[in-house]
């Protein structure tokens, strides 16, 4: 049970000459530090932090925990996002001293046992990938695409007697906001694919857009809206006849790990979300991780560094790399994720991994089958690991919009699915189960679902009825930013 | 389940997979294992690793072994942070959108500035992620002015993402280990959008940041300064002397080191770029009975509204990492945060005087340093004292060679609060019985 006491702002509770932390007495000299800084350098005052206990610290955001939904407490069915379980053992390990407490610029025959481990992870998601090299290196997925996009920049400067300048990066209308992003980042334009009627490329489209300046076609496979690209062959041959590179974003791996790979349906490169297919904790918004799988011809371009083995069998970061794109963050990259993932692999095995595609489509399939009787399901009566149902006629008869649900299911103890995404169904309600869900709370959720399509509007428009706080004023947020807290406002 | 989606088997389910695209054998993979078979292992690949639990830890050079308290790894493994989402559905999310509120307040509050992000990747991505900034905040991108003496992975990562536009990347040498404004002054002109500079740089010196900062201004550049968050519990806050963006690796506040990740990338700036800022950003709202609450705002930038015309590409950030400096900041305070500057201070400085008695150890540069400083062994034999003293339990420093090879006669060397004297007569002990 919340104490709101304990949730007022940290800036509210704080009493002056409080701490919770101290510090052992100094055991070296101490000089006044004007003695050993100019004091143009020092500040008068330290930062105007709060002030306060430790009980009070940990009362405070123990209280604010309990404020949210999470894949521990709740169903979480954000599509595209696959909240999964999050294994407690990954944790324990990824926090050991031997791993926690490495410092990055360590000696390489001091950290063996952690590069073992990186070396063995990157060839196992070539393995999974169906592709040649990996590159750990990026922070999050979206840096990925950054990343990868730079690869194919790189590539094409080297090539460019004989493929000519390439500024275009082609990506479906219904891809996630990242691709467009970062392949304006990359410094590319970013050309939009049509989907065609079934919710697949529109190969008319392609066909069309596709000239001798396109880079790359960014492809997510299963796409956001469940489907897999069933001419994801064809489309590859068309990409790779005019000289492109074919991207994958891997966002949706969790339906096909073990059952089809990037690699052998055509892709050049892609990245992979471990904290959302190998199951890393998304942490409150992150850290993710996003490494990069590319084949044999894009290596050289991958950011330094990579693990190698030499031949007496010592693992290096090989820096030396001379197409290398360079570096996209510092140090080695998100290891602690990383570690978790290599775990969730080495725990389930290739049977395993197959059995988390398998299960994560049945849920899928099964929740679509319960749900699509009372909320239309616009493309496709099968879907991979997620699918994208509409409330559009739930509005035109009644007024009832998707965010109207997502938020009354929150009434039911469902986290609500990913709404007005993808952009091209309207009133979408984008809904991933994940293999960790009982069968049980699928038809809970189903049942939740149907229950909340009965209710009247007004109820809907209100909802949610149980959660602290409901429907906050986004409008008002925008317009009159207000991004931290201030004295003033304490007074008022 | 099969039977209600009306279908007889599992390979059913994947129909819609061309058949001949379909994996015809299990992945070459390792065959699964117990928990407890894994945890074996798992133990085995960390206990082959050098930990600095067991070595006397002092590297630096962007990653630090500063002290982390019990509550933070404690509030930060409640299931209810660890495995949300980015808040989405501010209802059922008010403890993450608080904590990010609370983090962007104190991130003002240590750099003085007036707004912050709630989280970008790392230091060294952020960086980039200014650079990038600073092209709409000046309608220029022609050029962009780095100082040396930023970390060189920084400068690396900036020159990745600049690689396929139109920027020219220039560079000001620091040959007496600071940046002096009138070097600085002569890179620059009317095509250039920023000027980045690291205080205290990369080598440890306190940078003449006011100068620094007027040169840039009076050349129409912006003046994006690397800072390292635990000195601001002594020195000027970066709003005090004119920068425009600051950016920092905040994993000094809370987070293990980790082997260089997940780390934490702050940003904060002046009020006349929130625009452009990238990532996520937490603002505060009332809901419909009018109960004070927060929410993501001003999304507007972002990729999943704006696409490619977002201020930038990321999505999923450090939340986790933010929630931990939220929390670390709270439990120092103001005071605790000078103390812990102040210690590092002393201690650097009885370090560095411990190491310059030995004949064979000086001072690389002559300026002022806060808790960092670079060593010049006047014999030049700097991998055979590193690895020296490592055989002792000591981790003396980090080389510079691989990005500096006028220093490969010098390492870095860090101080925390958790190095005691004893452990700094050690090292000068060892040092000077180097081969």
């Amino acid at each position: 049970m919340r104490n709101s006491r304990a949730t007022r702002l940290l800036f509210e509770l704080s009493k002056p000459g409080l701490r919770a932390v101290r510090f052992p007495e100094p055991d070296v000299p101490t000089p006044p530090p004007q003695e050993l800084l100019p004091s143009e350098q020092l500040a008068a005052d330290p930062p105007p932090l709060p002030e306060l206990s430790e009980p009070d610290v940990v009362r405070h955001f123990v209280n604010l925990s309990t404020m949210n939904m999470a894949v521990d407490t709740h169903t979480y069915p954000l599509g595209s996002c696959t909240m999964k379980y999050n294994p407690k053992r990954n944790d324990r390990w990824a926090g050991l001293p031997g791993f926690a407490q490495l410092h990055p610029y360590q000696p390489e025959q001091s950290v063996q046992g952690l590069l073992q481990l990186l070396y063995e992870l990157q060839q196992y998601l070539a393995q999974i990938s169906g592709l040649d090299a990996v590159s750990l290196q990026p922070a999050a997925g979206a840096q990925g695409e950054l990343a990868a996009l730079l690869i194919a920049a790189a590539y094409f400067r080297q090539r460019k007697a004989e493929l000519g300048p390439r500024t275009r990066v082609l990506i479906p209308d219904s891809a996630h906001g990242t691709n467009p992003a970062s392949a304006a980042m990359a410094g590319f334009e970013a050309v939009t694919i049509r989907s065609n009627s079934q919710g697949l490329v529109d190969l008319e489209d392609l066909q069309q857009k596709l000239d001798p300046q396109v880079a790359v076609f960014m492809i997510t496979n299963p796409n956001t809206l469940g489907l897999f690209e069933t001419q994801i062959e064809r489309i590859a041959q068309m990409v790779h006849d005019k000289g492109g590179l074919l991207y994958l974003d891997g966002a949706n791996m969790n339906a096909i790990l073990g059952v089809v790979r990037p690699g052998d349906f055509g892709a050049d490169m892609m990245h992979f979300n471990p904290h959302k297919t190998f199951s890393g904790p998304h942490g409150a918004g992150g850290p993710g991780a996003g490494p990069i799988a590319v084949k044999k011809h894009l290596d050289p371009y991958l950011p330094v560094p990579v693990v190698v083995r030499d031949e007496e069998g010592r693992f290096r970061l090989d820096y030396d790399r001379p197409h290398s794109i360079g570096q996209v963050r510092s140090f080695f990259g998100n290891v602690g994720v990383l570690i978790r993932a290599y775990a969730y692999i080495r725990t389930l095995g290739p049977q395993g991994l197959r059995q988390v595609a398998e299960d994560a489509v049945l849920n899928a399939n099964y929740l679509l089958s319960l749900v699509k009787p009372f909320l239309p399901v616009p493309f496709g009566s099968r879907c991979m690991h997620e699918f994208v149902a509409t409330a559009q006629e739930l509005r035109r008869q009644r007024g009832i919009t998707a965010m109207d649900l997502a938020k009354r299911l929150l009434d039911f103890g469902f986290h609500a699915p990913t709404v007005y995404f993808p952009i091209t169904v309207r009133e979408a309600l984008m809904i991933e189960p994940t293999e960790t869900e009982s069968k049980q709370s699928l038809d809970a959720m189903a049942q939740a679902l149907f229950r909340i399509t009965e209710e009247s509007p007004e109820l809907l428009r209100q909802a949610p009825h149980s959660t602290w706080i409901s429907r906050p004023d986004e409008v008002q947020a925008a317009r009159r930013p207000m991004l931290k807290w201030t004295p003033q406002e304490d007074r008022s | 389940m099969l039977q209600a989606i009306g279908l007889e088997s599992v390979e059913e389910l994947f129909a819609q997979v061309p058949e001949d695209l379909k994996l015809r054998k299990p992945l070459d993979l390792p065959p699964a294992m117990s928990e407890l078979e894994l945890e074996d292992h798992m133990n085995r690949l960390a206990q082959a690793n050098e930990a600095m639990d067991r070595w006397v830890c002092f590297l630096g050079a962007g990653s630090y072994d500063h002290f982390v308290p019990a509550v933070v790894d404690y509030i930060a493994s409640r299931g209810e942070f660890y495995t949300s989402y980015t808040p989405y559905q501010p209802e059922v999310s008010q403890g993450n959108l608080q904590a990010f509120f609370e983090y962007q307040t104190m991130i003002t509050q240590l750099t003085g500035m007036d707004v912050s992000n709630a989280s970008l990747y790392d230091g060294g991505s952020a960086t980039a992620e200014a650079v990038l900034m600073s092209f709409s905040g000046t309608g220029r991108s022609g050029a962009v002015v780095l100082s040396q003496a930023v970390h060189p992975e920084y400068r690396n990562i900036i020159r990745t993402y600049l690689e396929n536009l139109d920027t020219q990347i220039r560079t000001v040498p620091c040959p007496q280990g600071t940046t002096a404004p009138e070097e600085l002054a002569r890179l620059l002109d009317d095509q250039c959008s920023c000027v980045v500079v690291q205080h205290p740089n990369f080598w440890g010196q306190l940078e003449p940041v006011e100068q620094l900062a007027q040169v840039a201004h009076e050349h129409g550049a912006l003046f994006i300064v690397v800072v390292d968050l635990v000195s601001l519990g002594l020195l000027k806050r970066p709003s005090q002397y004119g920068a425009d963006i600051v950016v920092a690796e905040g994993q000094c506040l809370g987070s293990p080191m980790s082997f260089g990740g997940p780390y934490l990338g702050v940003m904060a700036c002046r009020e006349e770029f929130l625009r452009r800022l990238p990532g996520r950003i937490a603002g505060q709202t009332v809901d419909r009975r009018g109960r004070r609450c927060w929410v993501l705002t001003l999304q507007t930038r972002e990729q999943h509204i704006r696409r490619q015309k977002a201020t930038s590409n990321i999505c999923t950030n450090q939340g986790l990492l933010a929630i931990r400096a939220a929390v670390h900041l709270a439990l120092l305070g103001p005071q605790g945060l000078r103390e812990q500057a102040q210690l590092c201070l002393w201690k650097a400085h009885f370090a560095a005087q411990q190491i310059t008695a030995l004949e064979r150890f000086e001072l690389a540069f002559p300026g002022p340093f806060f808790k960092e400083f670079l060593v010049r062994d006047r014999q030049g034999r700097v991998a055979d004292v590193l690895h020296w003293a490592w055989k002792q339990g000591i981790a003396a420093g980090v080389p510079l060679g691989r990005w500096f090879p006028q220093l490969q006669d010098c390492f870095l060397v860090a101080v925390t609060e958790k190095r005691t004297a004893e452990q700094i007569r050690r090292l000068a002990q060892v040092l000077a019985q180097a081969p």
